[in-house]
């Protein structure tokens, strides 16, 4: 379903449609997210949701269909800084990982730097006030592994946020992480779109949860539904 | 230890061996941590057919052996990437084939013999002057790669997905990471052998993981253990009159041992402490 909105497009899924072997995953997509827009995915397993998440950031590449990211075509996309994302925790990481939180959110300055450039001072100052905004600014030298899953999931926003995303897309995030934690981290990415603007990509098998928390909702099974959440209005 | 400098075959095979110590852990955190360690194994098979070309053509074998390394990582790496074998799959059929091709071409040089021995199994002796330029050169060439790439592989190593989407080519790096490792495996073999090499990238790494520090603390963990393990072995096997890669390895593994032991103790202790 074509949205109609003024806003920015942010992304673009053009009737896109991908199948693993003679399986059709999504058929003839269209989806746009515009700045600002706080889009759930709900659907359900097996359903499309991550293979449509995984189009949108080009980890797949459709069969058909074109995807855009602000306005330029994925394939010629260059501006990855702009794009967060924070994924599915249990299956994204070896709890066993050398790495400190204050490593874990300097990954997010690697892609802007480059290659060969050393990370400077100012990457420094950027992940450590990442992690004030999401509030672990306490945790820097504590290992990953260590944390609960919703304090690990506050570092990966941070990691998310420290290159200044214009959207961050969010895959399945509160899977693993206990009620409260979920209730927190619900807040956090309210205060992020609403204060910081950002815009928020969230994949949910959770329909309950973002009726609540998103602005808008597509359901996805092969193709799209899409609804307005009237009630943040 | 000053009597032991006098002899330039035990000067030569030290050099090398710090050069190798400094470069084999560097390679392998990256390895370890991707789940990737089987590939120095491998890639020490096909090292040892391409030393046995070297022998049967009388080429230098670091050469011949360099050669048959790095071409067989990028057909491991196009063959998993292409997901019509399974990894570990690739790994086995590159591992068995080479060495059947490595048997094969001995038994036209005349079957083994104390040279191709040292190359088996590591010897101080094996290193020669011009085999020393060569390691060293090869080697700072890929020091300085991993430092250039030291952040991006980090980031591939811990979420390889969200480095893709951070915009770092994650399959670029893969290729430059296994190239390393073929390089590194195939310097390392006049020193530690062809049998022990995957030894030597592994261990150091695995022994600093118990302490659970930072990243650059594991690294630079691992690096002192495989310096003290080539420094002592090396020494200890000139007196003892030892095979140089089995001591240096049994060294490795005394320190893995004594930090896994280590980290069992101190984790029980923190569970006792915090036992109500």
């Amino acid at each position: 379903m074509h949205n109609v909105n003024h806003k920015e497009n942010i992304i673009e899924c053009i009737d896109v449609s991908f199948s693993y072997g003679s399986e059709n995953v999504i058929q003839d997509i269209y989806l746009a997210v515009h700045r600002g827009d706080y889009l759930g995915i709900a659907g359900p397993n097996g359903g499309g949701k991550t293979t449509l998440l995984k189009i949108m950031l080009g980890l797949l590449t459709p069969q058909s269909g074109s995807v855009k990211l602000f306005g330029t075509d994925i394939r010629n996309f260059k501006d990855w800084h702009k794009i967060g994302y924070v994924p599915q925790k249990a299956t994204s990481f070896d709890v066993n990982f050398p790495a400190t939180v204050f490593e874990v959110v300097l990954m997010g300055t690697y892609g802007k730097r480059g290659i060969g450039r050393p990370t400077t001072k100012e990457d420094k100052t950027s992940a450590l006030e990442a992690l004030k905004k999401v509030e672990m600014d306490g945790f820097a030298n504590r290992l990953i592994g260590d944390l609960s899953g919703g304090q690990q999931q506050r570092v990966f926003i941070a990691r998310a946020l420290v290159s200044n995303p214009e959207v961050i897309f969010l895959d399945e995030p509160t899977t693993g992480v206990d009620e409260a934690a979920q209730k927190e981290f619900y807040a956090l990415l309210q205060t992020l779109n609403r204060t910081y603007d950002v815009t928020l990509v969230f994949i949910s098998h959770d329909h309950t949860a973002l009726a609540r928390e998103a602005t808008e909702i597509a359901t996805i099974h092969k193709t799209l539904t899409y609804e307005v959440n009237t009630h943040h209005d | 230890m000053i009597e032991l400098l006098q002899y330039s075959f035990v000067v030569r095979g030290l050099i090398a061996g710090i050069i190798i110590a400094i470069i084999a852990p560097f390679i392998g955190i990256f390895l370890v941590l991707r789940r990737y360690s089987l590939i120095a194994d491998t890639l020490s098979h096909v090292s040892f057919a391409g030393i046995a070309i070297g022998f049967l053509f009388g080429i230098n074998p670091i050469i011949t052996a360099i050669i048959a390394s790095v071409v067989s990582s990028i057909a491991i790496e196009r063959l998993r990437i292409s997901k019509k074998v399974y990894g570990e799959s690739a790994l086995s059929l590159f591992l068995s084939g080479s060495l059947a091709i490595a048997i094969v071409l001995i038994s036209f040089y005349h079957g083994f013999n104390t040279n191709l021995t040292n190359y088996l199994f590591g010897s101080i002796v094996t290193v020669q002057q011009s085999d020393l330029f060569m390691i060293a050169g090869v080697s700072v060439v890929v020091l300085l790669l991993l430092i250039g790439f030291y952040k991006e592989l980090i980031y591939i190593s811990f979420d390889e997905d969200s480095a893709l989407v951070s915009g770092i080519p994650v399959r670029l790096i893969n290729i430059i990471l296994i190239i390393l490792s073929a390089l590194v495996v195939a310097l390392s073999i006049p020193i530690i052998g062809i049998l022990l090499i995957s030894a030597l990238i592994v261990i150091p790494v695995l022994t600093a993981l118990q302490f659970r520090k930072s990243f650059q603390a594991t690294l630079i963990i691992a690096e002192a253990v495989s310096l003290l393990s080539v420094i002592a072995g090396i020494v200890i096997s000139f007196y003892l009159n030892l095979s140089t890669g089995g001591t240096i390895v049994l060294i490795a593994l005394a320190c893995f041992i004594l930090a896994f032991f280590l980290n069992s103790f101190q984790s029980s202790s923190k569970t006792v402490r915090v036992a109500p």
